[in-house]
């Protein structure tokens, strides 16, 4: 025997819905990753080559050897000490350059290190000579 | 006397409307988020304290130096001394660019030199070495 289903008023329950486009909000708002890129900013010399005279005594040598050793002014330093002591020259001398000379084998760390170092030291003046 | 209240203020927030707004909100992100386009070189980026961010994935682009040497911009690999002509049209169509350098921390100076040395020829000056943030 078959009974009579009756028709009661068919209707899709919307009271959960804002709940569920919460979730749905939520879902994308975690899983989107707003990865920006970070790192050292360094802005290059326009093109040509433009010779600028400083004075001797306004340009710190910092040269980075293919074992990633540094010689600050002639002398070996430490990477870590770098800022501290650019700190101190640029205290005395707030034209200094600092001119940084890498050799081609040079690791790309240890250069990031070395620029970091010289960010560290709020160096403003950075000259990056050719490394070839 | 006493006072009749004439009008009935409903004190409910009408909540009808509630997941057309959020649906909104929610198309509005799933557009402005901008997927990764390329997915690059397998590099290990340097580590550094001194971090910049950059402002906006549309203004970058990004150059990628793998360990062994090669270059890739946009997933395609090429050579140092085709830097120059990708980077042209690229700064030419945005002048505001900002070149992200995502180089392996093995990579030489000599290519990196390379890479300056031609983006400066087509005065894409603005760069960021790409890095990890350092703990210690």
């Amino acid at each position: 025997m078959a009974k009579k289903r009756r028709f009661k008023g068919g209707e899709i329950p919307t009271s959960s819905m804002a709940d569920i486009a919460f979730l749905l909000l939520i879902f994308f708002l975690v899983t989107t990753t707003i990865d920006t890129d970070k790192g050292l900013g360094i802005v290059l010399p326009p093109p040509g080559d433009m010779e600028i005279e400083i004075r001797k005594e306004n340009i710190l040598n910092c040269l980075i050897n293919s074992q990633g050793k540094v010689l600050l002014d002639e002398e070996p330093t430490n990477i870590d000490q770098i800022y501290r002591i650019v700190g101190e020259r640029l205290r005395s001398n707030n034209k200094l350059v600092i001119s940084v000379k890498a050799h081609k084998k040079t690791s790309y760390k240890d250069y990031v290190r070395v620029i970091d170092q010289l960010k560290m030291a709020d160096a403003k003046r950075i000259s990056i000579a050719n490394s070839n | 006397m006493k006072f009749s209240k004439k009008t009935k203020i409903s004190s409910e927030i009408p909540t009808a409307s509630m997941p057309d707004i959020i649906f909104m909100l929610l198309v509005f992100f799933m557009v402005t988020t901008v997927l990764k386009e390329y997915s690059g070189l397998p590099v290990n980026l340097p580590k550094a304290k001194r971090i910049e961010k950059l402002k906006s994935k549309r203004h970058t682009v990004q150059v990628w130096l793998s360990k062994d040497g090669l270059i890739s911009i946009d997933d395609r690999l090429m050579a140092a001394e085709d830097v120059s002509t990708v980077m042209y049209d690229k700064r030419v169509a945005n002048p505001q660019i900002v070149v992200s350098l995502k180089g392996d921390e093995e990579a030489e100076m000599g290519l990196v030199s390379k890479i300056h040395e031609n983006l400066r020829k087509v005065e894409a000056l603005k760069l960021n070495y790409s890095s990890k943030t350092l703990i210690d």
